[in-house]
């Protein structure tokens, strides 16, 4: 669990880890442009990136332009595509189920982002040597392992109003799933069994990191419980704090597998959110260029998030 | 070291640590206990109204084989793994060689490059899907298990590059140097000096996007029909719809479903871990 690479990673907490790594531009290369050395090597870099590139271009690159393009027009997957100009995002802001869906996507970003806080809470209960920790570590973080598919139905049983298990410790039937009220409460419920454990391993990892005597010089100042924790250790798991709310706002965002198999966005749509909706109108209504303007839609408020880990990326290779 | 080690700690609060870990470790995985307990059950329990006591004779043997011969648990099985292993063996060769690229030669547009694989990786995987399903169309791969194939390569591609890269970038450049005095071809340098190198990265790696690929489950949904190329997840979900009242076997299925990558976790956990906390850029 605590192998080097773990640890320069997360101590520094960026992606790129090494931001003064000794890869300057080769001598050869800015000295002689024309030499054969360099342009053989410019050679080499162009065929040892055109495999990957062409691929990424092909499935991830252009699907989304073409999505982009494709949100303007009304298309049903067979007959001529018509040119409709924002009509489909117009027709979006006049459905009902699209603030539900846009609803629900900032419930499960709220509710979701419980996950970093319990994760530590995890993390600091589990940071102890005893014997088999390494074990009970691994036990907690199986959950993340299982595919979305299996969490679905292990808590769609759970939920169960007729023999679940929720019945049996609540003492009646509640049907979770089945109520408006409830529906996506308990899918998110279920949705956060697999992130805290990853929440969990990245503060565990982080915490093997920070420098213990910080730690020891805060409690000789006399600092203990909270404010040992606040001041002086959460500022050292900065990087484990930062993965975690990221990967889990993304996280949130993409939620599907649950959705799909615990309710399906019902009951009446109320438990839909963007990224199921757009799937629903293409797979059952053949509404492509409407649900590309969904995804579109989707697509614009994740780009906050990606454009500010680029910059962070961009700026730690600075 | 925070918090205070557990020697530190009074003799009683030592023992209710250590006690209530098996406890809060039970409470956790209750989910997961409830589905290994009744996967075990018979029908004729389940019938009687037994879902939470202990059972009384265990059905362990008849219950998984209704799953695994009974119902198509089989085929989606091998279609999993006709789907994942290409597509992890595919994905990380792209990307050890774009990596290998992207760290060793500063050419200009090499950090758009890289920039371009992250944020590919974060977007919203639904905006990708009309059009890769129309390209799947195209291809004439839809519903084959290749169609899937293709797309996990690419997808997972972005995300091992990035990884790669650093993890090449962290190496001594002076290896790549002396290897080029000795004479050694870009192709050799790639192949004899970094590959054998990267290493420990490449199964970390490979254990990580066996994992996504094989827990997928929209991909599996937009790109097939039908059984004939669906994998593990679709089919469970199926076996759902098949055996609305038989939770038996359903949680015997789920449990098949998820047996790879739990066990390649629990097997490779240290490579998995490694992984998972150094490209943490992974959604």
């Amino acid at each position: 669990m605590s192998s080097a690479e773990t640890r320069t990673s997360v101590s520094t907490g960026a992606p790129i880890s090494t931001p003064h790594s000794p890869h300057g531009p080769s001598p050869v290369a800015t000295l002689a442009r024309s030499a054969p050395l360099a342009r053989r090597r410019r050679r080499a870099a162009v065929l040892f990136l055109l495999p990957a590139c062409t691929m990424f271009c092909l499935y991830v690159i252009y699907p989304i332009i073409s999505s982009i393009v494709l949100s303007l027009y009304s298309w049903d997957g067979m007959s001529a595509k018509v040119f409709v100009g924002l009509a489909n995002y117009q027709e979006l802001l006049q459905t009902d189920t699209f603030y539900t869906a846009l609803k629900n996507n900032l419930l499960w970003l709220v509710l979701f982002l419980l996950a970093p806080p319990i994760g530590l809470a995890f993390a600091l209960y589990l940071n102890q040597k005893v014997r088999g920790i390494r074990l009970v570590k691994s036990l907690f973080f199986a959950p993340f392992v299982l595919s979305g598919v299996v969490v679905g139905l292990v808590f769609s049983w759970f939920y169960d109003p007729a023999f679940g298990l929720l019945k049996l410790l609540v003492g009646h039937g509640i049907p979770v799933l089945g109520d408006e009220r409830y529906a996506t409460f308990g899918v998110i419920f279920a949705a956060l069994w697999p992130q805290i454990p990853f929440c969990m391993l990245l503060y565990l990892t982080n915490l093997t990191s920070i420098n213990p005597e910080i730690i020891e010089a805060g409690r000789i100042e006399g600092a203990t419980g909270w404010s040992l924790l606040w001041h002086v250790v959460l500022p050292q798991l900065r990087p484990a704090t930062f993965m975690s709310v990221v990967l889990t706002i993304i996280g949130a965002l993409r939620s599907f597998d649950l959705i799909a198999v615990m309710t399906g966005g019902g009951p009446f749509d109320s438990s839909t959110v963007l990224a199921y909706f757009m799937y629903d109108q293409a797979i059952k209504y053949f509404r492509y260029g409407y649900s590309a303007a969904i995804a579109v839609v989707l697509f614009l408020i994740m780009l906050v998030f990606i454009v500010y880990q680029l910059r962070r990326l961009l700026h730690t290779e600075r | 070291m925070y918090p205070t080690p557990i020697e530190r700690w009074s003799p009683i609060g030592r023992s209710l640590y250590k006690a209530s870990l098996p406890v809060s470790l039970c409470v956790w995985l209750l989910p997961l206990i409830a589905v290994l307990v009744t996967s075990v059950r018979s029908s004729s329990e389940l019938m009687n109204g037994n879902y939470w006591g202990w059972p009384k004779h265990f059905a362990l043997v008849e219950n998984y084989r209704t799953v695994l011969f009974g119902s198509p648990m089989l085929h989606y099985f091998l279609n999993s793994c006709l789907i994942t292993f290409p597509a992890v063996i595919g994905s990380i060769a792209l990307a050890a060689m774009a990596g290998f690229a992207l760290a060793t030669y500063p050419f200009k547009g090499n950090h758009a490059i890289l920039g371009t694989f992250v944020a590919g990786n974060f977007v919203p995987i639904q905006v990708l899907m009309i059009p890769v399903r129309e390209l799947t169309l195209h291809l004439h791969l839809y519903n084959t298990v290749w169609g899937l194939v293709l797309f996990h390569v690419s997808f997972q591609t972005g995300f091992c590059t990035l990884f790669l890269r650093n993890f090449i970038k962290e190496l001594p450049y002076e290896l790549v140097e002396a290897a080029r005095i000795e004479g050694a071809n870009e192709w050799q340098l790639f192949y004899r000096i970094i590959l054998p190198l990267i290493a420990p990265a490449l199964a970390a790696l490979a254990i990580l996007v066996f994992t996504f690929v094989w827990n997928d489950y929209f991909w599996a949904l937009c790109l097939t029909q039908g059984d004939d190329a669906a994998p593990v997840t679709v089919g469970v979900a199926a076996l759902k719809g098949q055996w609305t009242t038989a939770w038996n076997l359903v949680s015997a299925g789920s449990l098949l479903a998820a047996l790879p990558s739990v066990v390649l976790f629990f097997a490779m956990q240290k490579h998995f871990v490694a992984g998972l906390t150094f490209g943490a850029t992974k959604g």
